[in-house]
């Protein structure tokens, strides 16, 4: 009993990083119609930058701002000099320019900073509170959880609240319509990149100090399950990112505790190969309209 | 029946080069015989019906560990022990393929893209669960030079011209296919699957039965690869190397078989000149630069490619081709 727990307040931190994950993947599908397969090597960028800026400051704050910021960046950089260069009508060339960017950034990291494991230290103790003997979440886990909210909700106040997160809406629900009513589709375009790759660089950056330690693979697997959270909640839907990221943190962490750690990627294959056979569309999605 | 002729031609040619090269070479030209099985499979299958699949590695090593399982435990003649190896490299790959082709039939571009990325990271995963001996693989029969040729060639030269001779069996079947009835069906459901459709082409069909045709060859693959290392290793056939043969597909040219060829020997060989320029350098420095220098070089081609000529080299190819002043009557060109 105290194992499971356990094991639920763990998985509880590991999925709201996972939702957080996805729904950056979320934000650019929904802004540019892709998946942005380069995700977890431009967040890693992102948290060596982090990493840099705090070895030589001693802020973890400062390292998170400019991890942040640089995520921005690269995000829109990769919109404006990449993405937006390739014709729209198929998926394969931006999946495929994707794919080679990974290769720049991972293999540019480790001829930059090497190929060893950078330890990182998190801001708060990793030991975890005790409630009537029972392990439950560390301070840690709670500054994630708190970080993971307070940005999933913002991000809604954002897109449902705003007069931006209107445009932003309209530009990628109907780009043409929207640019005749003066909304500057490009423009939003680059913005969803760059809120996009921000989110991610903070999953990696909240997720990195819980792990061995900062490489350029770091984030492999953090994209891997968030694919498979995105695609179970359906690439269309925040809401399903954040039901379905819990779902699989908890499911990868009860796995990992009462199987082995190396069951845990094979579950959530399974997961996701089950459900994209039986609703290709994700659990949360509406019904697609018929095409023949 | 041009292409099997022209098959052969090549197969002896290559097998014909094998004797101008020393033994490392040959173990080169091995590997790429294993790259151009995976990536002319690849090719096909993203290039004449769109799917993208990341995880061609996984096929190679279930072919690999289907061969290395089935050869070790023949007990007979070097030939049967082969012929069977291959056999089961065939078919797990096959049946590995049917699934995710099941799968494909289902999916649009990133779904499957993520779908068969998932697969390679869970590999290792699979290696520890199933019974296929953890990370240190499984051991694969070593096949001898035979008496007859032993005072003629070394070990390597003659796990190179097995490599060649299986890469020929893997390839040939899958230009045949290109160029049939099947390769139409696979260009018609890529251009408007709604008009395939009408005109009596089960998309799904299509679609599954193009990954059955591209996992076979890189079944093969994976066995030349346990022919010349006698190992199967999950770290052997990672998302790195699994990435690779997309970028040889890509810059051969998405769809074009000349293409893979171009492209496999580009992925052998280039790390290994990269590797050796940089062992040049100073320690610290060519430390950081092994390896990853050629993936940065890479993946800056894929991107470039992918922006400046989609065609890749094939197509380049073929437009000085056609620059140049024609001799030859125009309908010659026809049976590529």
């Amino acid at each position: 009993m105290d194992r499971l727990v356990f094991l639920l307040s763990a998985g509880l931190a590991r999925g709201a990083v996972l939702a957080l994950f996805a729904l950056s993947l979320v934000i650019v599908w929904r802004a540019a119609r892709v998946v942005n397969f380069a995700q977890a090597a431009m967040a890693v960028t992102a948290v060596y930058a982090a990493f840099a800026v705090t070895s030589a400051t001693g802020s973890y704050w400062a390292g998170l701002a400019t991890g942040l910021a640089t995520g921005a960046l690269l995000g829109a950089a990769a919109e404006r000099g990449l993405m937006r260069r390739l014709p729209h009508h198929a998926p394969l060339p931006g999946i495929i320019v994707a794919i080679g960017l990974v290769m720049v950034l991972q293999s540019g990291l480790a001829i930059a900073f090497g190929p060893e494991h950078r330890p990182m230290h998190p801001p708060f103790s990793e030991r975890p509170f005790m409630i009537g003997g029972v392990p439950v979440l560390s301070p840690y886990d709670l500054f994630v959880l708190i970080a993971a909210a307070a940005v999933m909700g913002a991000l809604a106040l954002l897109f449902s609240r705003t007069s931006l997160g209107l445009q932003l809406r309209a530009a990628a629900f109907a780009p043409e319509t929207s640019r005749l009513l003066g909304v500057r589709v490009p423009r939003m375009v680059t913005l969803g990149w760059a809120l996009a790759v921000a989110t991610a660089s903070l999953a990696a950056l909240l997720l990195v100090p819980t792990e061995l330690g900062l490489n350029p693979h770091a984030a492999d697997l953090l994209f891997v399950n968030a694919f498979a959270v995105a695609v179970i909640g359906g690439l269309d839907s925040p809401v399903g990112a954040l039901l379905s990221g819990i779902g699989v943190g908890l499911l990868v962490s009860l796995v990992t505790g009462y199987a082995s750690a190396s069951a845990a990627p094979l579950a959530v294959l399974g997961l996701m190969t089950l459900v994209l056979l039986v609703r290709p569309g994700g659990v949360f999605a509406p019904k697609e309209a018929r095409t023949a | 029946m041009k292409t099997p002729l022209r098959a052969l031609l090549l197969t002896a040619l290559a097998i014909a080069a094998t004797f101008g090269l020393d033994p490392f070479r040959n173990y080169q030209l091995a590997t790429t015989a294993a790259c151009f099985a995976a990536v002319a499979g690849l090719t096909v299958l993203v290039g004449l019906t769109g799917q993208l699949s990341l995880g061609h590695a996984v096929l190679m090593a279930a072919g690999g560990y289907g061969f290395a399982f089935t050869a070790s435990a023949v007990d007979g003649p070097w030939p049967l022990a082969l012929l069977a190896g291959l056999a089961a490299a065939v078919i797990v790959s096959g049946l590995l393929g049917l699934l995710l082709g099941m799968a494909a039939a289902r999916l649009r571009g990133p779904y499957l893209a993520g779908l068969t990325l998932a697969l390679v990271i869970a590999l290792p995963s699979a290696a520890n669960a199933l019974p296929l001996g953890g990370d240190q693989g499984a051991r694969a029969p070593f096949f001898a030079v035979p008496e007859a040729l032993s005072a003629l060639i070394a070990v390597e030269q003659w796990h190179a011209w097995l490599a060649i001779a299986i890469s020929a069996l893997a390839v040939t079947p899958l230009v045949m296919l290109r160029s049939g009835r099947a390769g139409l069906r696979m260009r018609a459901v890529l251009d408007d699957e709604t008009a395939a459709k009408l005109s009596g082409v089960d998309p799904g069909l299509v679609k599954a039965g193009a990954f059955v045709a591209s996992a076979v060859p890189a079944g093969l693959g994976g066995a030349i690869l346990a022919v010349a290392t006698q190992q199967v290793t999950p770290g052997g056939y990672g998302l790195a190397f699994s990435l690779l043969l997309v970028v040889a597909a890509v810059v051969g040219g998405l769809g074009s078989i000349g293409g893979a060829l171009i492209g496999s020997v580009l992925v052998v060989v280039l790390p290994w000149v990269v590797d050796q320029l940089v062992g040049a350098l100073p320690a610290d420095l060519g430390q950081r630069l092994n390896g990853n220098l050629a993936v940065l070089l890479f993946g800056a081609g894929l991107i470039a490619m992918t922006l400046a000529w989609p065609g890749g080299v094939a197509r380049l190819l073929d437009r000085l081709r056609a620059a140049r002043p024609k001799r030859r009557a125009p309908a010659a060109d026809t049976g590529r």
